[in-house]
């Protein structure tokens, strides 16, 4: 059972019991909506920016624990980023969660927390649950308005 | 005297199915270092030994284009899958094997009927008649032919508890049905349908019956002349054949009215580039080389299932779903989707605040295959207002014990998300 721990650590129970930035912004300045039409998950993904810096984040949706905990942390994470570190935090995450399962971390990693998420490289079928909100992001940090899905993920780790 | 006789019939037919069991290898290995649990065979099942051997030695011995030659090898292919068309006439109590046509699968039945429908019987303004609880593949095929057509769908709601609502059913029906296209048994919910009053309506106003038998034909006997169907349609992997095989049965004066689907090799007599004239049903619908080390599995598969026998498998299953069905209602948070008068061996259900997605992947942690997801039937999932359920489907093969290492696991990943 230890895979099962690996995949459902504490920090990713907590964050899917109680969601953080669970709401719409009061200010809105970039929206997008992520679908896995696989099994159903939605989101939407409210960014309040002023000039190149991300004042506030918030989520709604409905998805299973990894991708509810997934967003839960970027949104944690997001808040006082630049555009451009949002978009190169995507890049590594997105990285990070595609390589196989044993790949080390990198030494100038800004992972942190996110490392949590590390656990469904285990789990082909699971990965694109966690990469649903960081998707999402990606859209909304291109002001794509069609709804992203996982479906190109591609299964690299298989 | 009476329970004592009750008792040792169970008994008996637990043995029986013990036996049967061993005929499947793929049920001995382990998954995640435990045994392997399939409750997934609402999705497919599993293969015996004779399904198995039969395909090897299909193409060992016997390999062989059909229908066109006359050496040896031809023949001997030819007649094996003339002679699975038989068994399958027989299984079904069709009046002639030249009612059931070979496919590629269920969906490709539906979507054959449909296209040949649309471009003879069905047009502007006419109406198809479909169900709640029907899989995409007997939704999606309709849609098309409307579009295509300007025909328009109407759909039978269900009730509460997973059944058809049949008040609002005889509502529905009128002078522009043309067709009413449903399920035998809900792959979703388990619902088995009391087809005979929707059949009966349907032809009071004239339309056409497609029934879909993927989920029934498992489970239960089906004679499609009782039934008094017009197309009655399943796939081979679902009871215990191979992938690739699907079967359309229909009653001959349909399959010699309607035109072609496909174009192509043995669906002829003759072709010229001016006029090329049809073969006869069932060859008319076969265009091309056919599937058929997979119709000989399908035979094969039909030969076993029936050889342990509908009686045994539905006493069986059915004792097996009571106890299934009370040993989860015994776990925390357990919701059941749908509560049907009478089911399959199928079981959805739900979990208060844990997602069917991690409930799939804990319980294949434990060995367990259930299925996750929305089983090819959004709109009856939009019905309940859940995105996904948790289905757990049983075969003859599945056991009491496999029903404790389900409830079990459940125990567990109910612990693990409600620390
Ligand atoms: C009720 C029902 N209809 C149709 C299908 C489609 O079967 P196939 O994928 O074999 O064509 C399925 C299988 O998932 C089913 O359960």
């Amino acid at each position: 059972m230890s895979d099962l721990l690996a995949l459902y650590q504490d920090i990713i129970l907590d964050h899917n019991r109680s969601p953080r930035n669970f709401r719409k912004l009061a200010h809105t300045s970039h929206e997008a909506r992520g679908f896995n039409p696989l099994c159903g998950d939605k989101m939407t993904l409210y960014l309040d920016v002023q000039g190149v810096n991300i004042e506030d984040v918030g989520f709604e949706g409905s998805g299973c624990a990894i991708s509810t905990a997934s967003a839960s942390l970027m949104t944690e994470r997001l808040k006082g980023l630049t555009l451009e570190e949002a978009s190169r935090l995507f890049d590594e995450v997105h990285r990070f969660l595609t390589q196989p399962p044993d790949t080390p971390v990198s030494p100038g990693s800004q992972l942190g927390k996110l490392e949590a998420l590390g656990g469904v490289r285990q789990y082909p079928a699971r990965v694109k649950c966690a990469t649903l909100p960081w998707h999402t992001l990606d859209a909304a940090l291109h002001n794509r308005l069609e709804p992203v899905t996982t479906e190109a993920e591609p299964h690299a780790n298989l | 005297m009476a329970t004592w006789i009750q008792a040792k019939k169970t008994m008996d037919l637990k043995q029986q199915m013990e036996m049967a069991r061993r005929d499947f290898p793929i049920l001995g290995q382990l998954i995640h270092g435990k045994p392997l649990v399939y409750l997934d065979n609402a999705a497919t099942t599993q293969k015996p030994f004779a399904v198995i051997r039969a395909d090897t030695a299909y193409y060992e011995t016997q390999n062989a284009n059909v229908h066109r030659g006359v050496h040896s090898l031809s023949e001997v292919a030819t007649s094996l899958y003339e002679d699975a068309r038989k068994t399958v006439a027989e299984f079904l109590n069709a009046q002639s094997s030249s009612e059931i046509v070979f496919t590629r699968s269920t969906t490709e039945s539906i979507n054959l009927v449909a296209n040949v429908m649309g471009r003879s019987q069905i047009g502007a303004n006419d109406e198809i008649i479909l169900t709640e609880l029907e899989h995409h593949s007997n939704i999606v095929p309709w849609q098309l032919l409307c579009e295509r057509t300007g025909a328009r769908l109407k759909i039978i709601p269900i009730l509460e508890s997973g059944d058809l609502n049949l008040e609002a059913a005889a509502t529905l029906f009128g002078p522009h049905t043309r067709m009413l296209a449903m399920t035998h048994v809900s792959n979703a919910l388990g619902t088995v349908n009391d087809l005979a009053p929707l059949i009966s309506l349907a032809h009071e106003h004239g339309a056409a019956v497609l029934i879909d038998g993927a989920q029934a034909v498992p489970h239960m006997g089906v004679d499609v002349q009782a039934l008094d169907c017009d197309f009655y349609v399943f796939s081979g992997h679902k009871i215990y054949g191979p992938t690739g095989i699907g079967v359309l049965y229909g009653k001959r004066a349909w399959l010699d009215r309607l035109p072609p689907w496909q174009g192509g090799g043995d669906m002829i007599t003759s072709v010229s580039f001016q006029h090329t004239t049809y073969a006869d049903p069932p060859h008319k619908f076969e265009a091309g080389t056919p599937p058929i080390a997979q119709a000989i599995g399908l035979a094969e598969a039909i030969r076993y299932v029936t050889g342990i026998g509908y009686p045994s498998i539905q006493a069986y299953e059915a004792n097996l779903e009571l106890y299934a069905l009370r040993r989860l209602l015994e776990i925390p948070g357990i919701q059941l989707i749908g509560q049907p008068l009478k089911r399959a061996s199928i079981i959805s259900f739900v979990m208060n605040g844990i997602h069917p997605h991690d409930i799939g992947t804990v319980l294949d942690q434990y060995g367990i295959a259930v299925r996750a997801g929305h089983h090819c039937a959004m709109p009856l999932m939009e019905h309940y207002r859940v995105p996904a359920t948790v289905r757990a489907s049983f075969a003859f093969y599945n056991t009491y014990e496999e029903v404790d290492s389900l409830a079990l696991a459940l125990d567990k990943t109910w612990s693990l998300f409600h620390p």
